[in-house]
């Protein structure tokens, strides 16, 4: 068993929560796990990214080699691209479609055309699916409940790190998590189709 | 099963928790990437109010290090914990420590910065190391860091030296399950009686220094012994490795499907084991080092004025010279093929980082800019912080940024030679790290520079530590003798503009020191107190 996921997007879009979340899942099932995390400077709204690798081997390298990710899960879709070296051939792109522009940002059709171009992909408007869970800020868990169905890592482990990181912020916060998670899912299991 | 006593940590909290394990009485640091999570971990661990251990930040990692020394002077175990550029700020004692020795465990953890994530160069600690003469240990992974926390602690007692504990950005920030140990008691307060060790005059030091010369080849017995290095054996002799701390691990990822053919030595201990790198060099034909950071183990090894060609790695140009390495990096100097057939498209942009809507840095730098238009170029030396970004577009407002406090030092130096205005911008945490000394040495000549102390009430940068003055800015700088009539504080708000504009002007125009506090929360960190 054995995930390489790259998690993609801006400082302060709640990398981190999905990267503790797989972890703390992969725990949970005893397994394996290193993750990168991205501290300093580039926090301050520049593209940040985390690997998470997830093995019932012992990992070496916290990084993933190039064309070794099964997924890229990017609340960005523009950073989504930035790691595509990465992303090997079966690998899965999802991402939020709402971009997070600056001055140069490429044009939108541009971009859509370009994430198309990979057969494996998910493109949803995390943000408004958040909102429908209760707060746009739940956005990173839309995505990841999107990549859900393509990681080696099982729902339940997942939802198990879900309930462990958000736990300590009161029940609201877990159901509001869960059902962004959720929501995130069913779009992508009907994309899938 | 999830076990119980496993832990997710990054390497930086493992080193903390080791560090509470190991019956620490006080941490002392100041705020660096990527070595900040060090203290905000054990700021964090119940563990340290129950036993009363102190984790507040220094004023800079120079009183960090003293503080932390003063600590072991008394008997119990301390850390100090800081960035690279840090220890530079801290050699002096650091270095001087070696030659009094310690009383209790002292571990100095330093996290260097290979690829400049967060930073202003690539030094490399284990040269520090080395220029001390005491042990260095560098972890290949987050289990690691917390086990060689641990070791270290003892080694320091056993040894009586300061240890180094070198770790590295991917290490320091990256996270795994790290199972813990059972915790020590603290030391008893347990002050030394030969005293004359630590009264560095001549006449002691000269003994103190011979007696860390005379005890260099112990130390190489015990990395000999220890388990932190290891000689694994390797079927094919052509070549032999050297893998220091994370560069082990991008080595191992090339090997998780077959085995490693080849004869290999893991360095997570200095000074360097001779009897296995000798071993190594009459087995293979052929020596890899692979070591994050700068070719410090392939400088010590290589003949450098006769190369034979038999050590490679990053001064053969095998490995990159600068920057962090990675398995893809490693796996092609080792003649492997890696996948590298999808590029970034080009409509992806560059994302620089940039300073939050609502800072008040920003607005500092339109008035400063404004100002520009009026008064002509003018040079502004400016200070590590939130506030370098300014560098960046669309503000575009400084010209300077080289390392802590420089600011006031270089408008001084640059006024001394005659520039008008200089300008020094610095920030409230970084002022009082090392711009105080600076602004004293400004103030005893009146030379004519402005000095704007954008005061957050934050260390920002780093993620919103405490700072060592808040409130306090103004009052330090009327004790050092700053003018009343030309210390002024504004809030720099758009509303604010014209009248903070008029204030910055005059106060360029006077030929003298003015001091100007821009005060104005973080809004990302400042926590209503
Ligand atoms: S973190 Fe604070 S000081 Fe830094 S850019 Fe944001 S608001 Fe400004």
């Amino acid at each position: 068993m054995q995930d390489n996921i790259i998690l993609a997007g801006v400082g302060g879009q709640g990398i981190l929560s999905i990267a503790a979340v797989l972890a703390m899942g992969a725990l949970s099932r005893g397994l394996y796990v290193k993750q990168s995390e991205v501290h300093g400077m580039s926090q301050r709204g520049g593209a940040v990214q985390s690997h998470i690798r997830i093995s019932d081997k012992e990992i070496q390298s916290v990084l993933i080699p190039k064309g070794h990710a099964n997924a890229i899960i990017s609340v960005e879709p523009m950073e989504a691209l930035r790691y595509v070296p990465w992303l090997n051939k079966e690998g899965w792109l999802v991402t939020n479609s709402e971009p997070y522009k600056i001055p140069e940002y490429p044009d939108l059709e541009d971009l859509k055309v370009e994430l198309e171009r990979f057969s494996n992909h998910i493109i949803l408007d995390a943000g408004k699916l958040a909102k429908k869970a209760g707060n746009k800020r739940a956005a990173n868990m839309v995505v990841l409940g999107a990549a859900s169905p393509f990681l080696s890592l099982g729902e339940d482990a997942i939802i198990e790190g879900i309930k462990t990181i958000f736990s300590p912020k009161g029940t609201r916060m877990v159901e509001l998590n869960m059902d962004a998670f959720n929501y995130g899912k069913e779009i992508a299991i009907k994309q899938v189709k | 099963m999830k076990n119980p006593n496993i832990k997710l940590l990054l390497g930086d909290e493992a080193v903390g928790q080791a560090g509470l394990d190991a019956g620490i009485s006080g941490f002392y640091g100041y705020p660096g990437t990527p070595s900040t999570e060090i203290i905000t971990y054990v700021q964090r661990a119940k563990i340290s109010k129950e036993r009363s251990i102190h984790t507040k930040w220094s004023v800079n990692e120079k009183t960090a290090m003293e503080e932390a020394l003063g600590m072991s002077y008394a008997g119990k175990r301390s850390m100090v914990t800081m960035k690279h550029v840090g220890l530079n700020v801290a050699a002096d004692a650091f270095i001087n420590s070696a030659i009094s020795g310690v009383n209790g465990g002292l571990v100095i953890a330093v996290a260097d910065d290979p690829s400049m994530h967060s930073s202003q160069n690539e030094q490399d600690s284990r040269f520090y190391g080395k220029f001390a003469m005491i042990p260095v240990m560098e972890p290949s992974t987050q289990q690691e860091a917390y086990d060689m926390t641990r070791y270290a602690f003892d080694l320091s007692e056993k040894v009586k030296l300061p240890v180094l504990l070198r770790l590295t950005t991917r290490l320091a920030h990256s996270r795994s399950g790290v199972i813990t140990g059972e915790p020590k008691d603290q030391n008893k307060l347990n002050p030394p009686d030969d005293t004359h060790r630590f009264i560095l005059l001549p006449s002691n030091a000269k003994g103190r220094y011979a007696s860390l010369v005379d005890m260099q080849p112990e130390l190489v017995e015990i990395s000999e012994n220890s388990k932190y290095n290891k000689f694994l054996p390797g079927t094919d002799s052509s070549l032999g490795i050297i893998a220091s701390g994370i560069g082990y691990t991008y080595l191992m990822d090339n090997y998780l499907e077959n085995k490693n053919p080849y004869p290999t030595i893991k360095i997570n201990q200095y000074p360097l084991p001779k009897k296995m790198i000798r071993e190594l060099f009459q087995q293979c034909d052929k020596i890899l080092i692979i070591e994050e950071g700068y070719p410090v183990i392939e400088e010590l090894l290589r003949n450098n004025i006769f190369d034979d060609g038999k050590v490679i790695g990053k001064l053969s140009g095998d490995l990159p010279r600068t920057g962090e390495l990675n398995s893809d990096i490693v796996a092609k100097a080792l003649g492997m093929k890696i996948v590298d057939d999808l590029s970034i498209p080009d409509i992806v942009k560059g994302r620089p980082p940039a300073m939050c809507v609502g800072c008040g840095h920003r607005d500092l730098y339109d008035e400063l800019n404004f100002l520009t238009k009026e008064i002509g170029k003018r040079r502004v030396f400016a200070d590590i912080g939130c506030y370098t970004l300014g560098a960046l577009p669309p503000y575009e407002a400084i010209d300077t940024c080289i390392d802590m406090g420089a600011s006031i030092t270089m408008a001084k130096g640059a006024a001394d030679a005659g520039i008008f205005p200089a300008i020094a911008v610095i920030g409230d945490s970084t002022f009082t790290h090392s711009g105080i000394t600076g602004l004293l040495d400004a103030v005893n000549e009146n030379s004519p520079i402005t000095v704007l102390i954008s005061d957050n009430y934050t260390t920002a940068m780093t993620g919103g530590q405490d700072t060592a003055a808040t409130g306090r800015i103004a009052e330090i700088c009327r004790g050092l003798g700053v003018e009343e009539e030309h210390l002024k504080l504004i809030v720099p708000l758009k509303k604010n503009m014209e009248k903070n504009i008029e204030i910055i002007k005059n106060e360029i125009n006077y030929q003298g020191v003015s001091v100007i506090i821009a005060q104005r929360e973080c809004v990302k960190f400042y926590k209503k107190m």
